[in-house]
């Protein structure tokens, strides 16, 4: 067997390893060692690659790695659950990022694809704008997820104009492929390809609310994805190819799932959804008044609870920020030994990420069977006494049940409001990431404790304790 | 080759399809960090189009950052999805205290 045909097989055993790794990324129970199986293939993949009969440059190959290795362990270390999604809204940009440089480099040794067949420079410049807008949208998304540019909707310009600009720049980056692929050599023109792409991929994510980012992260995921792919086929890698693809095809499924549960239409979300509907400020509802809100104090919550039977727990992103996973599960502990039925009810986007609430439940140990999905608690709702809502906000606003002219009206709810009464524990009235406000908060149900959502948790266990 | 490739590509597609077409939201987030780790397979496109040999500081610098990107991509995936799947992982049977986690 010659080294080409060896690497040839690595390659099939890599990629079969990847299909099967994902099969088992599907299931709880096989999740883990799929994760691990992948990784193997992705492994395997690479030694194939350097084995690849003429491969040289070892000392930068070598150099690139370290220095990925470097900045990519640490990073994945230590990030906080709670940061997972700009994390991984991180990880998909560099990808993004190394497709299109990739592209670019191909572009400059190849003297603009002359003697290369057309269909090598067509998937070579399609990878390199998509991989282009990956790159940079990514890096708004985490910017935004980060809190270093705010999660509301930022856009350019009055009406359509942003739309308009979108497809003016896509138009250019299009022409510059088109005029490659019709065989100019000018370097100028790939890089007013990339700098089109990037300018597009900022304009496409600014403009798209905190609340939709997770669908977006998926979307530029699979965008990745399908760049990786068409890059193999530029190189005529088999790996790449499959790997990509899957990925593309994958995340677009992924996408959709998460838009479904929204109930949000891809093209809506990318059109500016959110940004294009609502005007400015938080106001939404026809009677911006201020209207009464009744707080409360820990110790009338924690009483509350105690004579409860049953209290059903809302997470919401403000307990991922506050890190207060660890101390709610310390105050259902209490609870129980108290004889309440405790129940947390997982909205499928609450926090930023499908499945965060999850993750961080899960890393504070709360049992798995606890954990109730939307549609199988919100039957219970009014057989609870209490409902606790910790850092939730547009997962539990009746408004889209109600109002047919809300941004969030159709979008499926907790119906927190049946319970017999709701107590919010927020950290001021300020509205949710969404910016749309909630009228649960003005209902005579409900009482408000504010505060940081951790120290307020904490609170109300000291005042179980002393009951 | 075109054609071959063509055909991978649209066999691949279709099986990510198929694997993908229900999965619990529980996972979602798992799950988009460990495609988005595969992903990081355009390393291997920076390896053969350095490894091969191409001239000048600039191309070799941009394929440089390009593996960087591609191995923070790959090593950060999966690392960060394992992370978060160890935490799923031992809650069904009901928990011997072992706690010991990490961050």
């Amino acid at each position: 067997m010659s080294r080409s045909d060896l690497v040839s097989v690595l390659y099939i055993v890599s990629f079969g390893m990847f299909i099967y790794g994902l099969m088992g990324l599907t299931g709880p129970r096989t999740a883990v060692r799929g994760n691990r199986i992948a990784a193997v293939g992705m492994a395997i993949a690479i030694v194939a690659t350097l084995l690849i009969p003429g491969i040289g440059n070892w000392g930068l190959i070598v150099l690139g790695v370290a220095i990925g290795t470097a900045v990519g362990v640490p990073a994945a270390r230590s990030v906080r659950m709670t940061a997972v999604p700009q994390m991984v809204a991180l990880f998909n940009g560099v990808g993004g990022g190394a497709v299109a440089l990739i592209a670019w480099v191909e572009f400059r040794h190849t003297a603009g694809y002359a003697d290369e067949p057309t269909y090598v420079a067509v998937f070579s410049l399609f990878s390199a704008i998509v991989g282009s807008v990956s790159f940079w949208g990514s890096n708004i998304a985490f910017a935004k997820l980060q809190e270093i540019l705010p999660g509301r909707p930022i856009s350019i310009g009055p009406g359509r104009t942003q739309q308009v600009l979108n497809l003016v720049l896509l138009g250019i980056a299009v022409a510059c492929a088109v005029t490659i692929t019709a065989g100019a050599d000018a370097e100028i023109l790939m890089i007013g390809l990339l700098v089109a792409a990037a300018i597009l991929g900022n304009f496409v994510v600014l403009p798209i609310g905190g609340a939709d980012m997770p669908v977006v992260i998926s979307l530029l995921n699979a965008f990745t994805g399908l760049s990786a792919a068409a890059t193999g086929v530029a190189l005529n890698n088999t790996s790449l190819i499959v790997a990509g693809m899957i990925v593309g095809a994958s995340g677009t499924i992924l996408t959709n799932l998460m838009a479904t549960a929204m109930n949000r239409s891809i093209p809506s979300i990318v059109a500016g959804g959110f940004g294009g509907v609502i005007t400015t400020g938080g106001g939404g509802g026809g009677d911006g008044e201020e209207r009464p809100v009744r707080s409360t104090s820990a110790a009338d919550a924690a009483l509350q609870m105690t004579y409860a039977s049953q209290v059903v727990i809302v997470p919401g992103y403000g307990m991922a920020v506050a890190q207060a996973q660890h101390a709610v599960r310390e105050m259902t502990k209490l609870l129980e030994a108290k004889g309440v039925t405790v129940k947390y009810a997982i909205h499928p986007v609450a926090g930023r990420m499908p499945g965060h609430m999850n993750v961080l439940l899960a890393e504070a140990d709360v049992p798995y069977e606890q954990l109730k999905e939307m549609d199988e608690i919100n039957g219970e709702f009014s057989r609870t006494d209490v409902s606790l809502v910790i850092g939730a906000n547009d997962v539990i606003n009746p408004d889209a049940r109600e109002k047919a002219d809300s941004p969030i009206y159709g979008m499926p709810i907790l119906n927190v409001d049946e319970s017999q009464s709701v107590i919010v524990l927020k950290r001021s009235m300020n509205s949710g990431f969404a910016g749309i406000d909630n009228p649960l908060f003005y209902s005579e149900k409900t009482s408000m404790l504010f505060g940081d959502a951790k120290a307020s948790v904490g609170e109300i266990t000291e005042e179980l304790k002393a009951l | 080759m075109l054609l071959t490739n063509l055909a991978i590509l649209v066999l691949a597609g279709f099986v990510g399809f198929a694997v993908i077409s229900k999965v619990p939201n529980t996972l979602h987030t798992p799950l988009m960090s460990g495609t988005n780790a595969i992903h990081g397979i355009v390393i291997l496109g920076g390896i053969i189009v350095l490894g091969l040999g191409v001239d000048g500081f600039l191309s070799k610098l941009l394929l440089v950052i390009a593996i960087t990107f591609g191995t923070i991509n790959v090593v950060g995936g999966f690392l960060v999805t394992d992370r978060m799947l160890e935490m799923f992982k031992g809650k069904r049977p009901p928990r011997e205290g072992e706690g010991e986690g990490e961050s």
